[in-house]
Formats: C-alpha cells, sequence, structure tokens
C-alpha cells in the first residue's frame, strides 16, 4: 500500500455560525469530496463554562469525517497538532477498514481483528501516517471575540508545522481568515510547506457581528479543491482513489 | 460510534476474549491519555498490571513496543510483556486491554525528597544508560517524563513505552514542558539529542517540582530557571550545553556527567564517596612506604653485595 494524499480543513472558531448556510452540511459535502473537516472550539482561558452554540463543534467535525476539541487557549498548540494527527490516523484507518471489508466481508474492522493480525496492520497504519502528503488548510475566525485569541492562533500553527514537519511525508499549509465582507474569506497565507514567520497575518481587523462559518467552510472548499484537482490532472492520477474515497 | 467510559471495581473478574486468561482487579494504578492501568491478579495469585482503554489501534502499538522493549540486547528497559486480549464488558462494549510486568516502586519525586544531593546525578546516570541501550537499538523514547518513571529498588525503570519513536521519524507523543520544540530548542524528529532535552528538563524537575510555563522568551525563562537553581550548580555548563545542542548521544552526555559526579564527590565534607577517597589515599600512603622499605632494602642488598 502507497501512501497517499491526505486533505484537511481545520477550523479554529470560538462561536456559533450565524448566517447563511448550514455548515454541517458543508462538512459532510466536504467529506464526501475526501476533505475532512476538523474542528477546534476556543476557549477564553477565564471561561467558566462552556458558552452556548459550541456543540456546533462536534457536530460539525463529525459531518466531516474529522476530530474535534474544545480547548483553553493555553493548550491549543497541543490540541492542533493532536487533533491534525488524529484524523489523519483515522482517514488511513477508514481506507484500511474499506481494504479489510473488501478482503474479508462485511462487518470487519481493525478492532475485530485477531490480536496477532491487529498489531501487523496497526503497525501499517502507522506508517503511511509517517508517509503520507499532507495538505491542511487553515480556516481562522477572526470575528471581534476572536482577536485577543489570535496571538495564540499564530503560536499554534507554527507548532503545527513543526510537529508535521518531523515527519518523512511532505506538507502543505495554507490560511484562510473569515469572516471577509467581499469574499466572505480571505486568503492570508498561500500554500507552503512551513509556517514560520507569520507575523502580521492576522492584522486586520473583521467587522464584527456575524460568524458565516457555512459559507466560509464552503468557500474553503473551493479553494482547496481547485489546486490539488488541477494538480493530480497534471500528474494523471485519480486524487480521491489513494484516499479511498 | 463513541465507547462508554467505564470503571472497574475492586474484585472484578475480566477474561479474554482470544487467549481465554483471566485477571482479577485489585486496585486502580493511574490513568494515562489511553487508558487505565489496574493492578491485578492472574489465575496463579501473581501480581500483574493491566491496562485497558478504547482505542485498540492504539493499545496494539503500544503493545508492539512494549515487545519490542521489555528487552533489548539483553537489557530490561520496559516492564515485561505478558497478554494482550479484548475484553467483552457487561455491557457487550468490547475494549482492548494488554498485560505487563507489574513494577513496584515510587514516584522519582518521592525516592528524592529526604536524599542527598547526589542522588540527582546518580539517578540521571541511570537514565543515560538506559537511553543509551535504547538508541542504539535505533529509538528514541519521545514521551520521556517523570511521569512515565518510577524508582523501583533504587534504579529507575520505564513504566510507559508508548511514545518510543524510530529514529528519523516524528516524535508521535510529548508532553510539552519536555519538549524541546516547545522551548524552542528544536525539532520535533526522533532523535537521540531529543531526548536528552527531556532528561535536562526532568533534572530542573528534580530539584524544583513546580512546573513552569514558558512565556514571551521560552530560551530566556530556561536559563534564568537554571541559574536561579543551586542544586544544579554542578551541572549547568552540562545541561546549557544540552541545549546548545552539544551532545548527540546518551553514551557522550552520560560520560560528562560521570565526569562531574565523580569530581563532586572530593568537594563535598563528610559523605561516604570522601571516606572512600581518604581511604583511597591512604592505600596510597602504604604503598608509597612499602616501595620505599623495598628500595631501601634492595639497595641495601646491592650496596652489600657490592661490599
Amino acid at each position: 500500500m502507497k501512501a497517499g494524499r491526505l486533505k484537511q480543513i481545520l477550523l479554529l472558531t470560538d462561536g456559533c455560525s450565524n448566517h447563511g448556510e448550514d455548515p454541517i452540511a458543508v462538512a459532510a459535502l466536504a467529506r464526501n469530496q475526501g476533505v475532512t473537516v476538523n474542528v477546534i472550539g476556543v476557549l477564553d482561558d477565564r471561561q467558566k463554562e462552556k458558552p452556548q452554540g459550541l456543540e456546533e463543534v462536534e457536530s460539525i467535525a463529525e459531518a466531516g469525517g474529522g476530530v474535534s476539541q474544545i480547548v483553553y487557549q493555553k493548550s491549543l498548540s497541543q490540541t492542533v497538532q493532536m487533533v491534525t494527527r488524529q484524523a489523519m490516523t483515522q482517514t488511513i484507518q477508514g481506507v484500511v477498514n474499506k481494504e479489510l471489508q473488501e478482503i474479508l466481508g462485511e462487518g470487519q474492522s481493525i478492532e475485530e481483528l485477531p490480536p496477532a493480525t491487529r498489531s501487523e496492520v496497526v503497525e501499517v497504519v502507522e506508517d503511511l501516517g509517517e508517509a503520507c502528503e499532507l495538505e491542511v488548510l487553515v480556516l481562522v475566525d477572526t470575528s471581534a471575540s476572536m482577536q485577543h485569541k489570535l496571538p495564540t492562533v499564530k503560536e499554534a500553527l507554527y507548532d503545527l508545522s513543526l510537529s508535521l514537519n518531523a515527519r518523512t511525508g511532505s506538507n502543505q499549509f495554507s490560511i484562510y481568515t473569515f469572516p471577509d465582507v467581499k469574499h466572505t474569506i480571505r486568503r492570508v497565507i498561500k500554500w507552503t510547506p512551513e509556517l514560520g514567520e507569520i507575523n502580521g497575518v492576522f492584522s486586520k481587523l473583521s467587522s464584527g457581528g456575524y460568524t458565516p462559518t457555512g459559507p466560509a467552510l464552503k468557500e474553503a472548499l473551493y479553494a482547496f479543491t481547485e489546486k490539488p484537482i488541477f494538480r493530480s490532472i497534471q500528474d494523471g492520477e485519480d486524487p480521491y482513489e489513494e484516499t479511498g474515497f | 460510534m463513541k465507547k462508554q467510559d467505564f470503571k472497574l471495581f475492586p474484585g472484578t473478574y475480566l477474561q479474554g476474549k482470544w487467549n481465554g486468561h483471566q485477571y482479577k482487579v485489585i486496585r486502580k494504578l493511574g490513568a494515562g491519555a489511553c487508558g487505565a492501568v489496574y493492578l491485578c491478579h492472574n489465575l496463579q495469585g501473581e501480581k500483574v498490571a493491566l491496562k485497558v482503554g478504547k482505542d485498540s489501534s492504539r493499545m496494539m502499538l503500544e503493545v508492539n513496543m512494549l515487545k519490542k522493549f521489555s528487552k533489548v540486547q539483553g537489557v530490561k528497559l520496559g516492564p515485561a510483556f505478558i497478554d494482550v486480549d479484548d475484553w467483552k464488558a457487561p455491557s457487550l462494549q468490547v475494549f482492548p486491554f494488554y498485560v505487563m510486568e507489574y513494577v513496584e516502586g515510587v514516584p522519582l519525586s518521592d525516592f528524592l525528597r529526604g536524599k542527598s544531593k547526589e542522588w540527582i546525578g546518580i539517578c540521571t546516570i541511570q537514565l543515560l544508560t538506559d537511553l543509551e541501550h535504547l538508541h542504539k537499538a535505533g529509538f528514541v523514547f519521545g514521551d520521556l517524563k517523570t511521569d512515565n518513571l518510577l524508582m523501583s529498588n533504587s534504579k529507575v525503570r520505564w513504566i510507559d513505552v508508548g511514545g518510543v519513536t524510530a529514529i528519523g521519524r516524528a516524535i508521535k507523543e510529548y508532553t510539552e514542558f519536555y519538549d524541546r520544540g516547545y522551548w524552542g530548542f528544536g525539532s520535533r524528529k526522533a532523535e537521540p539529542s531529543y531526548d536528552l532535552f527531556a532528561v535536562t528538563m526532568i533534572m530542573l524537575e528534580m530539584v524544583q517540582p513546580n512546573k513552569f510555563e514558558k512565556g514571551a522568551h521560552p530560551r530566556r525563562t530556561l536559563a534564568a530557571k537554571l541559574a536561579s537553581s543551586n542544586d544544579l550548580k554542578p551541572y549547568h555548563s552540562l545541561i546549557a550545553g544540552v541545549w546548545k545542542g552539544k551532545f548527540q548521544s546518551a553514551s557522550e552526555m552520560k560520560q560528562a556527567l560521570s565526569y562531574i559526579v565523580m569530581k563532586r564527590a572530593k568537594g563535598t565534607p563528610v559523605s561516604r564517596k570522601q571516606i572512600k577517597a581518604q581511604k583511597h589515599s591512604s592505600d596510597w600512603g602504604e604503598l608509597l612506604a612499602l616501595s620505599a622499605v623495598a628500595g631501601v632494602f634492595c639497595g641495601f642488598s646491592i650496596f652489600s653485595f657490592w661490599i
């Protein structure tokens, strides 16, 4: 089995969507297109209770075949890399399970294999996770309540690049923010293998009030699929074949 | 499909679905990121440690590591592996579990309490000796931290090998305080020097158990912490050297550390080591006196021969 290319959208937000189409539906669409959606809900360090509307975080990730976490700012770095890696493993496991079902019949999965066989399969999954190519589109909610969290977000994204670039497989990152008055989302960093110096990225304030998570996700999906599809046509391969979608 | 959380109470019996072995829960030993560890009795009544979790892939990866590192080149590194199986709970849900040697011991911090400061160096040397073997086998420990260590019969033992990673790959598990990436001292690639950094953080923790955060200038924060710790004074340049990437292997760092530990023994006022050292010097005296006598005797015999 060859290590393929995995695509993820990582959504960082702190509230509920209140504008435009349903983000859960868009996430389901993304999953269908071979793009996993992960969501991290960022809490204030002083916040005692989970604010209302953050259940949406879990629902979006679930529909998008990804992983969700609600965390305080101070553990954002570790969470961002953990969520990304977990989602990678999850996707690869999904593909392997599908293959297993084809070989062994319906209802078979890694969990149900006898320990000796399972032991070998998990090593294969681990190897694929280390070697596969990964593309992460980071979508950051920059509405008013997120403003003071943005320095932490910046740090966490740098940390993410540090973690992923220790892998053997190559990485591509890009960063978008929302809302943007004209285009719903705004690209602040185009595809790059490393998120080193990202100073000044979130400098521009967005006009607060509305959080169009759904439309933003959809734009991200467009932005995402444009490049890889173009490239894979050039490569002459089906972009979803390897990830099993 | 999400698995429910579960609790195992003392007296519960667990039977494996595949191998059929049975274990009786005695008490909970601790909980980690992906499961809980219980002290159990096997059918023979021997004490074993049993870990139950939810993520069967992750548990299996741990088992693979455990199998590899129960023994590396004849040296015992992690706890010995005993059994791996699935357990069908009364709720009919299936939970993966594995069984390993029960390492009886105390946390490093408890062990060091009330002990003389030279134990800092000794424990660190022990740790580096184990790392030496692991690195030679082509792996780094990864998530090296005091929580993953026990002192068993005055010897450091690893109790969780879940973070062990093949050299050259990405570190799969880490804890920020011990992670050189967090402090801005390098990458998260699995290299021997990654573990060496964590060793210095364990040394820091041995003298001041309160963890601290990196702040705006991580490297400066660390340097200040080091400068302010008197008990680590003999090791200041060694630790700073590790941070600068001066050491590429556990052997190099161990050698440098051994040198400091030996040298320090001379300076400390009344320690067992010094008594030993004094004994050594008196040995020397004896030898000197003996050779002087022999020399005189020899000279005398030559002299008498010459006569």
